[in-house]
């Protein structure tokens, strides 16, 4: 049955469509995948039995109701990145119940081309290109071997297709750099592209950032120009929450209006940093302490909190360089004082309690504090990242009963026990740290360096920042999550102590990762027009011109490089070359060579035509008979040739 | 070297009046250790041509003149009862010589035809269960009138394969032909000429055809040109490949007699209707087509 594919070329092509489908496998529907599975393993047993293929009718059948498989598992929908993936997926292994000649070889493996693209809407990571990369290999093997008669040897088609993929790497990087990137929807993928990414949140409740610390995805990378500040001055600030309900903190009424940023007085060196952050699908932007008002990116606020937001959300990695100040005072007073100090009725009343008897031995707001801190530090609570589960009076039972907790318990317990004194305060959630990778010289901030602080308003210094998890667990803050945790149970992977070989791969591994991003997938709109107005290139139209001429001349190029091979290389074509120089000299001089003319003969006729040109006529012919028809083995005088042809003048 | 062919040349020249360019052929045909065939009128000098040739090359000669009654034993020779010693004793046929002319070759039965043209491709000759060798160096002029041809066997084309090459000679030009009649009979001019070349020296030039270098770009011609002839139209067969072979020595022959190291074009042209001709025409005439060598030779560019 098989005279257009041979069995053994047939496997090959279904391992190849196994290979290519299966990433999608953990996206798809379950009963997908196993369609898919039993119509790959059905039509490789079928070619080996030599079975019929399915009548019509089933394949119809089977067909409707794969489309409404897709339809149900989706929601009715078939566009859409999941849901045309997933119709592709199915259709295409559909396709192989009627394969039946070679034409349908070709539709399949062109399906496979486009199912490889589908890919990159769900992971643009390097092991994604990596993969596909071998995938592109193997399916153009697939196709070299469907274009001929009986099967090949996998050394061959594999060597051919990774030749022809080579080959095609000049036109994939001029389409790379050339391609017109068009910012907004058209270019951009749906709203549900991308894995579900972990990241602050704009709520903080118990137990919201402990969860966090199990993540080791990166938030973002910071290179700084200049001096790098120390790991405890290293605080990254982001959202800032003023509102409790007796559980959670929210951000209840935050100022953001252009212009309008915090009254700051800045003090000291700034410091000058690049932020590279991955997508968090909110608007914040991180920054290192207080940023200057005059540094933040355009499209970005900076809110009289001191938070930095950007006008959208961040769906897709970006860059941003700041100014920032570490050393600062923020003087302002709350417009608002009350929504500082408001506390929900009813809740934590032991905290109440204790807040207001404490607060009568401390009259002076900073001495309040440090005796709270004091309290933390001196008696036994535990720093750890499994507290107990707290009920409706969090903050009581945490500072009472359990005693053991992570950033934002004692965060929130400080900041409930500042209001509950009438001290005007707030929590600042962001990440505090990050590690050197020494490859890059970059800082990685990750998922699980967020943390949670709190800021005091203090006459008459303003607001001012309390860490309230330095008193208990000061490694934090000077040196990393993993020193103030390593001694605990159940530490995640990540943070459990690095070999050296670990240490060193990681860190590489996150290098290559960082220039992957920056090179490659942070090329969007804006670096495609600054990186083309270098050349001249800044309108769209011009570049669409050269796009379109580069391609043509590589294509022309590529042409010219296999006619090129096709003819014969020799190393009297030399010689065969300066001869034409001299037959074009000749032509033009009204002696064109005759086509079955040999040399001798061409020069004596011209010789006897123009008795002046004879001797200098034969030297050269006695020369290239030389070169090419090896009279003497010994000498090609090559050399002497061009140098005769060249100086032959025929006026 | 090649000193001695060019006194050689000069000496034939002085003998065969007018027909410089038959007579290097001739001397190519010998050197590249083929065989010739003349195809003429009677008279025009096909004997002189080859007892000048045998005289001044220094080789021995016989000639045979084929009749129709001529048997193969008349060529070859034959083992007779010698009495005396009560033994059979072989008594060799003209084809021991150095240089042969075989006359008219095509009023021989074929029979008669075949065992020459065996005898020249094979170098050797079997009488009676014994095998001798024929002595080196060996050629043969063989001449047919195809004027007459009543009566005759023409040569079949595989036979005529077996010739390097077929030259015609021709009325002599006129100032040669004022200088024949006015001169003595050449025949007495050849007794008094010396020979020029030992049959030792005539081998070691034969062993140096074949060192003659052929450079791929001269392969590459020589390929367009058999194959050109295998796309002629009208011709089912074009050259053979023992034919491309032939032509390919016979080059290397004339460009050891030009002085060159290596051959160029203009070799392969200037032997390319000799050797190619009588192969190419037969066929032609056999089917009808009118094809001449040098038609494919102005055909085909030098790549």
């Amino acid at each position: 049955m098989n005279e257009y594919l041979p069995l053994v070329s047939l496997w090959r092509l279904l391992a190849v469509l196994a290979l290519v489908i299966s990433p999608h496998v953990l996206r798809l529907p379950v009963w997908e995948t196993a369609l898919i599975a039993a119509v790959i393993g059905w039509r490789a047993l079928a070619a080996y039995k030599q079975w019929r293929l399915p009548p019509v009718w089933l394949k119809l059948g089977l067909t409707a109701l794969a489309f409404i498989g897709v339809l149900w598992s989706y929601q009715g929908r078939i566009s859409g990145q999941n849901a045309g993936t997933a119709l592709l997926c199915v259709m295409a292994a559909l396709k192989l119940l009627e394969f039946r000649d070679r034409r349908d070889v070709m539709v399949v493996v062109f399906l496979m081309y486009f199912m490889l693209m589908t890919h990159f809407l769900f992971s643009q990571e390097l092991w994604t290109v990596a993969y596909l990369i071998v995938c592109v290999v193997a399916t153009t093997a697939v196709l070299v071997e469907c274009q001929h008669r009986g099967a090949l040897a996998p050394r061959f088609t594999l060597r051919k297709g990774g030749a022809i993929a080579l080959q095609a790497l000049p036109l994939m990087l001029l389409l790379f750099i050339l391609f017109p990137r068009i910012p907004g929807p058209l270019w951009g993928l749906p709203a549900d592209a991308g894995a579900a990414r972990s990241g602050l949140s704009d709520r903080m409740a118990p137990g919201d950032i402990s969860s966090l610390i199990e993540s080791d995805e990166t938030a973002f990378r910071v290179t700084f120009d200049g001096a790098v500040p120390p790991p405890a001055a290293r605080y990254w600030r982001g959202p800032v929450f003023d509102n409790f309900d007796g559980r959670a903190w929210e951000e209840g009424f935050a100022t953001l209006v252009p212009g309008y940023g915090p009254e700051v007085d800045l003090r000291g060196r700034p410091v000058r940093y690049e932020i590279t952050l991955e997508p968090n699908r909110a608007r914040w932007l991180f920054a290192l302490d207080m940023p200057d008002e005059s540094s933040i990116p355009e499209d970005a606020i900076l809110g009289r909190e001191g938070q930095l937001l950007a006008r959208k959300l961040v769906r897709e990695r970006r860059r941003y360089t700041l100014t920032s100040f570490t050393d600062y005072r923020m003087a302002q007073t709350p417009q608002h004082p009350r929504r500082y100090l408001r506390l929900p009725d009813g809740f934590n009343p032991r905290t109440l309690d204790f807040a207001q008897r404490l607060r009568d031995q401390y009259p002076q707001d900073l001495d309040y504090a440090r005796a709270i801190l004091r309290i933390f530090r001196e008696q036994p609570y535990v720093y750890t990242l499994q507290p107990p589960a707290l009920g409706r009076h969090s903050v009581d039972e945490f500072l009472f009963d359990t005693r053991r907790g992570f950033c934002e318990h004692y965060s929130s317990a400080f900041a409930v026990l500042m209001r509950a004194a009438g001290v005007p305060s707030r929590v600042v959630t962001g990440y505090q740290g990050g590690q050197l990778n020494e490859f890059g010289g970059y800082y990685v901030v990750r998922q699980s360096d967020a943390h949670a602080w709190v800021e005091i308003w203090v006459a008459p210094d303003g607001w001012i920042r309390i860490d309230p998890t330095a008193a208990v667990a000061p490694e934090r803050i000077e040196q990393s999550i993993e020193a103030a945790l390593s001694e605990l149970e159940g530490l995640p992977g990540h943070l459990s102590a690095r070999t050296r070989l670990r240490y060193y791969l990681e860190a590489r591994w996150d290098l290559i990762n960082a220039q992957w991003n920056g090179l490659v997938l942070a090329y969007g709109p804006e670096l495609q027009q600054q990186f083309l107005s270098r050349f001249g290139l800044d309108d769209m139209r011009r570049m669409i011109l050269t796009l379109t001429i580069a391609i043509t001349g590589t294509l022309a190029l590529l042409g010219l490089m296999l006619l090129r091979k096709a003819a014969p290389a020799r190393t009297e074509d030399a010689a065969l070359r300066e001869w034409h120089r001299l037959a074009r000299k000749l032509t033009r001089a009204g002696l064109p060579p005759r086509p079955a003319e040999g040399p001798q003969d061409y020069v004596e006729r011209v010789a006897a035509a123009r008795p002046s040109w004879a001797a200098a006529l034969r030297h050269i012919a006695g020369l290239y008979l030389h070169s090419r028809y090896q009279l003497d083995p010994e000498t090609a005088p090559l050399r002497e040739l061009a140098h005769a042809v060249r100086s032959f003048r025929t006026s | 070297m090649t000193a001695p062919l060019h006194q050689a040349l000069q000496k034939l020249d002085t003998i065969i009046l007018g027909k410089p360019a038959q007579l290097r052929l001739a001397m190519t045909c010998l050197l590249a250790r083929g065989h010739l065939l003349i195809e003429d009128i009677p008279g025009v000098g096909k004997t002189t041509l080859a007892l000048a040739l045998a005289r001044v090359l220094g080789l021995d000669f016989q000639r045979v003149q084929f009749t129709s009654d001529l048997l193969p034993a008349d060529i070859l020779g034959v083992s007779v009862y010698e009495s005396r010693e009560a033994t059979f004793r072989f008594h060799p046929g003209p084809i021991f010589s150095q240089l042969v002319l075989a006359d008219e070759v095509n009023r021989a039965s074929p029979k008669t035809q075949s065992a020459l043209l065996e005898a020249m491709e094979e170098r050797q000759v079997t009488v009676e269960g014994t095998t001798r060798r024929l002595p080196e160096p060996f050629f043969v002029i063989a001449t047919q009138n195809p004027a007459q041809q009543i009566g005759t066997f023409p040569l079949p084309e595989s036979q005529l394969d077996r010739f390097l090459m077929r030259v015609s000679l021709g009325y002599p030009p006129p100032e040669a032909e004022r200088a024949l009649l006015q001169e003595r009979e050449r025949r007495d001019l050849l007794a008094e000429t010396p020979s020029v070349l030992a049959p030792a020296e005539l081998l070691a030039l034969q062993q140096q055809v074949q060192q003659v270098r052929t450079a791929p770009a001269l392969i590459d011609y020589l390929m367009a040109l058999i194959q050109r002839t295998r796309e002629l139209p009208g011709l089912r067969q074009g050259l053979s490949p023992r034919a491309g072979l032939a032509l390919r020595r016979a080059a290397q022959a004339w460009a050891l007699i030009e002085g060159r190291g290596g051959v160029i074009p203009e070799d392969v042209q200037a032997v390319f209707v000799a050797v190619v001709n009588h192969r190419l025409v037969a066929a032609a005439e056999r089917e009808g087509a009118a094809i001449s060598a040098e038609e494919v030779l102005a055909e085909v560019a030098i790549p």
